[in-house]
């Protein structure tokens, strides 16, 4: 601090510690304690807003409790509250989805990292950059357009004579991962790529000469250099999925609810917006937890996560 | 052994870009197919009319208009205001350094919708009503955390010894950051710029909970996809590729052209 006063002054240290603080108290801090404190009121018309009903309660987090729907768990049934089995398929779908993107980018990290020639690299970054630039709805629509019952994909199965009817895709949690999968393994996919590539070649061949099978190589030297980046990835991969709005909506079935549709119903179907922010604020600490998580276990900081 | 590897290798490689710009053809496609649903098979014959039903379009222009105006915004207050915030992070040390990073990079990995949330509660308390303003906010509040760590990057490189001389050499405070600090964070705060500007057209979650009644593009083709969907979306989809393809193209071949100049 005091080096910053001799460089820059007190005018321009004075501007800068007042735009760091219009940024976090303002934009971070204080709308999320507003969201957390708004979580505890109760939804009241505006006559009643500071009156006697308006205490504080847990009432809007019991709300996740009601309404039971039975559910099929590996043959068991299990009763569960609607909102607690959304919640919990989202997490695990999410999961699910970043287990898929881990498996279809590691090969492909290692391909671009260790085996391709270095010349072509800047074409091949070129080409996989493209999803990136096209934005997320519009890539959603296109696997929209894909999936439909009478869309490209139905065409070109018949046509093969690989199935008989159409397939409905769009069905079920199943074209929700579709999506996801596709919007997001590029996150994944990045991370692990840059982990790779600093890992030293000469430690691979050392374990090849010693007559390390490949999967060996793999398992002992490559995966653990590699694993802050997938630490980064699946960080990325897991919360943009179990925040992802767009996908679930598009690409959504009839039987299926993931938690931020939830959110969005209580925000402006009910119009409730306490029961909204109490939602958001149980989806905020699963990502809390989430990223302490993959901290822990992976033995990363927070500033490997972020880059 | 090596070569068999590799060649299940490239396959691989082929197959995924395959699956990666698949969808963007067909997508693209289907704008001049003459079928009212949006699909590329059955084809049903070459047209343009998508195009000019979308030039037509009034509601597509207006939101257009917005993700621009929006975009600018937010570049104006993120640029600014992420840059500050390196230059501060930059010359503290130890546990504030640690707890400051963690608040500024904590909304990168919140879900938009909690962002989207939070800002349209915190503003209404104020009797702000919803709207694209609060979405200029709702934005810059993730959207500066980019900015802040592609200028601290480039700040580890920055010799400070040059501030010292121009000081020593008589230099006014505004003179070093203008002249000496700046120049050297250029090229990190211009790409801040352009990925917060990136950032900001692509943006549904926060816009969606903070928009009120106004549409940006992302919300427009979010909200077409799920009423009337007629290829017009792809029409529009196609420009934007096309567009966004060709500054990306550009920017590669200037890059690669630079090189080989370097290397000669």
């Amino acid at each position: 601090m005091h080096d910053l006063l001799r460089r820059y002054g007190k005018g321009l240290t004075g501007a800068f510690v007042l735009l760091t603080a219009f940024w976090l108290l303002v934009l971070i801090i204080l709308p999320n304690l507003y969201l957390l404190e708004n979580s505890f009121r109760p939804y009241l018309p505006k006559v009643d807003m500071g009156g006697p009903l308006d205490t504080y309660s847990l009432n809007n987090y019991a709300k996740i409790l009601t309404g039971e729907s039975p559910t099929n768990v590996f043959g068991l049934t299990v009763t569960l509250p609607v909102h607690v089995k959304s919640f919990l398929l989202t997490v695990g779908y999410s999961a699910f989805v970043t287990l898929i993107s881990f498996a279809l980018a590691y090969p492909l990290a290692y391909y671009l990292a260790k085996v391709v020639q270095p010349k072509s690299l800047p074409t091949l970054f070129l080409l996989l950059f493209v999803p990136l630039w096209v934005s997320e709805v519009l890539r959603s629509f296109a696997w929209f357009i894909i999936l439909s019952l009478k869309g490209p994909l139905n065409f070109t199965l018949l046509g093969f004579g690989i199935i008989d009817a159409p397939i409905r895709w769009i069905a079920g949690y199943q074209s929700i991962v579709i999506g996801l999968v596709y919007t997001y393994v590029l996150f994944m996919l990045f991370p692990i790529y840059n982990a790779i590539q600093s890992l030293d070649t000469n430690q691979i061949e050392a374990a090849e000469d010693l007559g390390s099978p490949w999967w060996r190589t793999h398992w002992r030297v490559i995966l653990p250099h590699a694993k802050p980046g997938i630490a980064s990835g699946a960080v990325m991969v897991f919360m943009l999925s179990a925040g992802s709005l767009l996908v679930p909506v598009l690409l959504g079935s009839t039987d299926s609810n993931w938690f931020t549709q939830v959110i969005q119903q209580w925000m402006f179907e009910a119009a409730d917006w306490n029961t909204g922010s109490a939602y958001a604020f149980i989806l905020l600490v699963l990502c809390t937890v989430f990223v302490s998580l993959v901290m822990r276990v992976f033995r990363v900081k927070l500033s490997d996560i972020a880059k | 052994m090596h070569k068999t590897r590799n060649y299940l290798f490239h396959l691989y490689m082929a197959l995924f870009l395959f699956y990666l710009l698949m969808p963007l053809v067909v997508m693209g496609g289907a704008a001049f197919n003459d079928s009212r649903f949006p699909s590329i098979l059955p084809w049903r014959g070459f047209t343009l009319q998508w195009f000019s039903e979308l030039a037509a379009d009034g509601r597509m222009w207006t939101a257009f208009r917005n993700t621009v105006l929006v975009a600018i915004a937010v570049v104006a207050i993120a640029v600014p205001v992420g840059t500050a915030a390196a230059i501060l992070i930059n010359s503290v040390t130890g546990r504030v350094r640690t707890v400051l990073y963690g608040v500024m990079v904590a909304p990168i990995l919140a879900p938009g919708a909690v962002i989207g949330i939070s800002t349209l509660l915190f503003w209404n308390q104020f009797s702000v009503p919803a709207g694209l303003h609060l979405s200029v906010l709702g934005q810059v509040s993730y959207i500066a955390a980019f900015v802040m760590l592609l200028v601290l990057a480039r700040l580890q490189s920055f010799d400070m010894a040059l501030e010292e001389a121009a000081l020593d050499l008589g230099a006014g405070h505004g003179m070093v950051l203008r002249r000496i600090l700046l120049p050297h964070l250029y090229p990190a705060i211009g790409a801040g710029a352009a990925i917060a500007f990136f950032q900001s057209i692509e943006n549904f979650n926060v816009t969606l909970f903070t928009r009120g009644n106004a549409d940006t593009l992302t919300v427009y083709v979010f909200s077409k996809v799920r009423t009337g969907i007629t290829p017009t979306i792809n029409a529009l989809a196609l420009i934007m590729i096309t567009v966004t393809l060709a500054g990306a193209v550009f920017y590669e071949l200037r890059r690669r052209r630079l090189e080989r100049l370097r290397g000669e």
